[in-house]
């Protein structure tokens, strides 16, 4: 294909995608001049490059749009719905005969003639022309000082519309003619005229007056006839030339395409530059050649920068995936009968290209799902007293090396009863199960794969189409989706993705001998034991290790024994060395040999051969040019069954491991509740356990709450939570009973923020089936169990929280705090 | 010389195989190996092929064959698959072997189980057989994890 064609194929398609979100804000802002030209100067270039080319059907639809266009700017015609629609099908006809064109060279055999005979019907519409629009647009460019403003308005207008004598010496009227005449009449003349004029350097009839002499024949260039007519003065003219030279440079040649390919090998290289400078530096540290040591400095130094500024030209803004949706969400709403408005904030945040192209479809499905099932008709949301109009919003930002992506609508929101429903009927729950979880992991249920093949019809809530897929997809590229609703007020889904896949920070462990890397984003901190410390710092659950980290138990996982390798104390000095790590949104500590360095290393994918092992997420090479392993936290974690409790809180798991881990110890504490009666909570419902002086009880508002960690934490008293409800007296009493005695609390992450209960006293950590189930007594319990061969109450946290009066009130400020102390 | 093909021949426990030449990309004496724990046994590990990570598979082990002396250092046949590059563990690297394409035979019906679908036939040589391995067969590992799991 012609070097020509291809980069009008490139130029046109970027174009087009520009015209579609172009065309949707001109619905909603249908006077915009600005947008109705650069949509017209955009079809105009299209048609004029194919009349060059050859491509006359293209041409000619093409001709049909701008006939259109054009009436719409000269104010003959409103826009309205229809002749947007008209216009984005001429759009989708037109990228139709660029993709033919790229695929055959040849633009189709299609003539479009009935969207071109539509286009030419709706250009008849003798609509009374919007009074909103129109005249707007004319008032815009009436004259005042006429050639003045005309000047300096084309000045500042990037577009190719020329200065020429007319534009000047013609009423204003006229200037559009020249303007859409497309002819470029020495484009130079009238920019430094302009210039000239815009610095005083000549008045506009002088000038007005040497383009005549130019438009009589006068060959000279214009600065030449304005200095022989004695008009202005040499200097000026040169001044002025400089400033349009260095503007030229500004805004001229500042960017250079360069194909993918070419970006992904430079990526490669400097990846196996990074390892030669990994190599480099380990033999430079036996060295003591300080020349070889500054030089390896400086080529460290070098090569780190390189590889970020390479790092770059591979990151894309979001928005390059989102500018396709404000379309999605009209063409859906117009089908669907709805009004929504899209919001987008943090279109500039970067991700990698290899990201976004992952991302791209999960999130076109998220939005889709967002219309068809979240936002409600109209006026089914006016009788839920909601504004007509639904919102559905796109919001990117960084957070800690991550990116995270909400889509949140205003619709109706998840209903967790049906969910949990149908999660039975289809066997994926237990009915155990059910009763236990709690909304926010019934939400979590939409991600299960059998739960997608569900019919649309039959489920109200209707989420839940293909999310597998999205969670898939997501996953696949080291993501997590979460998804929060509430019911009337709409669902939020959160994805969290990393911004490069190829070359991450990871910390260097040793494992009998062998060395894994552990990427730092699933790294919380370091612990060492040191010999003395050990038998203390690590206790037994049943048999099982683990370790108090901060007044909370972290369960321990020795590496070796998850990897069958051999032990053997490679140390010598009996220290034990705990990685603390996160999985999903579970802790826990990895028992290594030894801790070498933080290093950045390139990953490398396995072989099909290793692709079946879970444990490992890829391959680098280190320093020495050994390879080492990628350990995958998530496949370690789920090894050791850290998170099988997770899987099953969540649902995220199969039917199988499901009906597996039903049956599975869960570790509660138990503590001693109001009136001597022993209850019981889950241990991972909690984030941690503290005792707090009386002193610090504050009141705030009417909740009382406690300075920890740096934030404010509401404090709800079990005593009177699970009382009758006579709240202003209990709260009231809350200090009355607590002034003496240091506080237990329970701190536990509820909607996103830390919340703590105050209990009696905390008895002890048991682990236990708690099979036998009698239903509950009193609210705020979930039911009776038997623990220990003792009845003992499981509490119902949300619903004691929500009673208290701490649910969904969380502030924007607090719900981050928590995320903060959560992190 | 129209009827012959090339062959990379290596030897295993005193057998002789090919590998077809077109897909052997070197062949390099024992290199420093990382050993990937929870693996399927056949792979012995991932090597550094400077600068591109390949799978090391246990060619003895992969076709049933007694394991190794202890203390033998194995040769790598590096051979293109179509998942890239893979090495191929054999005892000892023999000759490029041109041989008539009229001497080829099947394997015998008699030669069954998993080690039937890794040997394309056999090449009847002067006063031995030469077995020809299909390397796409012998590559396949990540498959028969799945069914041990």
């Amino acid at each position: 294909m012609d070097e020509i064609v291809k980069d009008f194929l490139i130029e046109s398609n970027e174009n087009l995608d520009r015209l579609d979100q172009e065309l949707v804000k001109l619905e909603s802002e249908p006077s915009s001049k600005e947008l109705l030209a650069s949509i017209f100067r955009t079809i105009h270039t299209i048609k004029g490059s194919c009349g060059f080319l050859g491509f006359t059907r293209l041409e000619k639809v093409a001709h049909a749009g701008e006939s259109l266009l054009s009436r719409l700017r000269d104010g003959l015609l409103a826009l309205n719905e229809e002749v947007t629609s008209g216009l984005l099908a001429m759009v989708d006809a037109v990228r139709q005969m660029l993709a033919e064109i790229q695929s055959t060279a040849h633009d189709g055999e299609n003539d479009y003639t009935e969207l071109r005979e539509d286009l030419k019907r709706l250009q008849g519409i003798e609509g009374t022309p919007a009074e909103s629009a129109s005249p707007v647009a004319r008032d815009a460019v009436e004259p005042t000082v006429a050639p003045k403003h005309e000047t300096a308005s084309a000045m500042s207008d990037p577009s190719p519309v020329p200065i020429g004598a007319k534009a000047l010496a013609a009423p204003v009227k006229n200037t559009r003619a020249v303007g859409s005449d497309g002819k470029q009449r020495r484009p130079s003349a009238g920019k430094i005229g302009g210039l000239l004029v815009e610095r005083g350097s000549v008045t506009p009839e002088a000038l007005a007056l040497a383009l005549q002499e130019q438009e009589g024949g006068d060959q000279r260039r214009l600065g030449e006839i304005l200095v022989a007519l004695g008009l202005c003065k040499v200097e000026d003219i040169l001044g002025a030339q400089q400033i349009l030279e260095s503007r030229g440079r500004e805004s001229g040649v500042e960017t250079v395409r360069v194909g993918v390919n070419l970006l992904d090998r430079l990526m490669n290289l400097v990846g196996e530059l990074v390892l030669a400078r990994n190599q480099l530096l380990q033999f430079a540290s036996s060295t003591h050649d300080p020349g070889f040591l500054a030089v390896t400095q400086r080529m460290n130094l070098i090569a780190t920068e390189l590889q970020g500024e390479v790092m770059k030209t591979r990151m894309q803004p979001i928005g390059n995936v989102w500018n396709k949706f404000p379309r999605t969400v009209r063409d859906l709403s117009h089908s669907c009968g709805k009004e929504v408005r899209l919001e987008m904030e943090g279109q500039d945040t970067e991700l990698d290209r290899t990201i976004i192209e992952a991302i791209k479809d999960p999130l076109t499905h998220l939005v889709r799902n967002s219309m068809d099932h979240g936002i409600e008709v109209p006026e089914a949301r006016k009788r839920a007293g909601k504004d007509g109009m639904g919102v559905l919003k796109l919001r990117a930002f960084h957070e800690g090396g991550q990116v995270n992506i909400e889509i949140s609508d205003d619709g109706a929101g998840l209903n967790g009863e049906r969910i949990r429903q149908k999660a039975l009927d289809r066997g994926l729950i237990t009915p155990q199960q059910a009763a236990q979880m709690s909304d926010r992991d019934v939400f979590n249920l939409i991600f299960l794969p059998g739960f997608s093949t569900a019919d649309k019809i039959t489920n109200v809530s209707g989420r839940g189409v293909g999310m597998d897929v999205v969670k898939t997809n997501v996953e696949k590229i080291g993501g997590l989706v979460d998804v929060q609703s509430s019911p009337g007020r709409g669902t939020t889904v959160r994805v969290k993705i990393p911004l490069t896949l190829a070359i991450i920070p990871a910390l260097i462990v040793t494992c009998a001998g062998d060395r894994f890397a552990i990427p730092q984003v699933n790294l919380l901190e370091l612990v060492r034991l040191e010999s003395d410390e050990v038998e203390k710092g690590i206790e037994k659950v049943h048999g099982v290790p683990v370790h108090r980290l901060r007044g909370r138990l972290l369960p321990l996982v020795y590496l070796n024994r998850e990897l069958q390798l051999p032990e053997e104390d490679v140390t010598g000095d009996g220290a034990v060395n705990i990685v603390v790590l996160q999985a999903d949104e579970r802790q826990f500590g990895l028992i290594v040999d030894k801790i070498n360095d933080t290093e950045e290393i390139v990953v490398k994918p396995l072989r099909k051969q290793l692709k079946t092992l879970k444990t490992f997420a890829g391959s680098s090479i280190m320093g020495d040019g050994r390879v080492a392993l990628i350990l995958d936290v998530m496949g370690v974690a789920q090894r050791a069954n850290v998170i099988a409790e997770l899987r099953e809180d969540h649902g995220m798991g199969d039917k199988a491991s499901l009906a597996a881990t039903a049956a599975e110890k869960l570790r509660y504490l138990l503590f001693a509740g109001p009136g001597e009666s022993r209850m019981a909570v889950p241990l991972d419902t909690l984030a941690r356990l503290e005792e707090l002086p009386a002193s610090q009880v504050e009141r705030a508002g009417t909740h009382w709450v406690a300075q920890y960690r740096g934030q404010i934490l509401p404090l709800v008293n079990l005593e009177f939570a699970l009382q009758e409800r006579r709240r202003s007296r209990q709260q009231a009493k809350f200090m009355a009973n607590t002034a003496t005695a240091p506080l237990q609390v329970l701190v536990c992450h509820h909607e996103g923020r830390a919340v703590g209960l105050v209990v009696e006293k905390i008895l002890d950590i048991v682990e236990d089936a708690a099979e036998l189930k009698y239903p509950a007594s009193r609210p705020g319990v979930l039911y009776s169990t038997v623990i220990q061969e003792k009845v003992t109450e499981l509490i119902d946290i949300p619903a004691i929280l929500s009673s208290s009066g701490l649910s969904s009130t969380a502030s924007g400020t607090a719900v981050a705090n928590a995320a903060e102390a959560g992190s | 010389m129209a009827h012959t093909s090339q062959f990379c021949t290596f030897y295993l426990d005193s057998l002789l195989f090919g590998v077809d030449l077109q897909g052997v990309q070197e062949v390099i004496r024992n290199l420093d190996m990382t050993q990937v724990p929870l693996a399927p046994g056949v792979v012995r590990g991932l090597i550094n092929l400077r600068g591109q990570i390949v799978t090391a598979i246990d060619l003895r082990q992969r076709l049933g064959l007694t394991a190794p002396a202890a203390g033998a250092l194995p040769m790598n046949v590096v051979v293109r698959s179509e998942d890239g590059a893979v090495s191929l563990l054999v005892d000892e690297i023999g000759d490029v072997a041109e041989v008539d394409e009229a001497a080829f035979e099947r394997s015998p019906e008699t030669l069954t189980g998993p080690v039937r679908a890794m040997i394309l036939g056999v090449y009847k040589l002067d006063g031995r057989l030469l077995h020809v391995l299909d390397k796409e067969k012998a590559c396949q590992v990540g498959e028969t994890v799945a069914v041990a799991h």
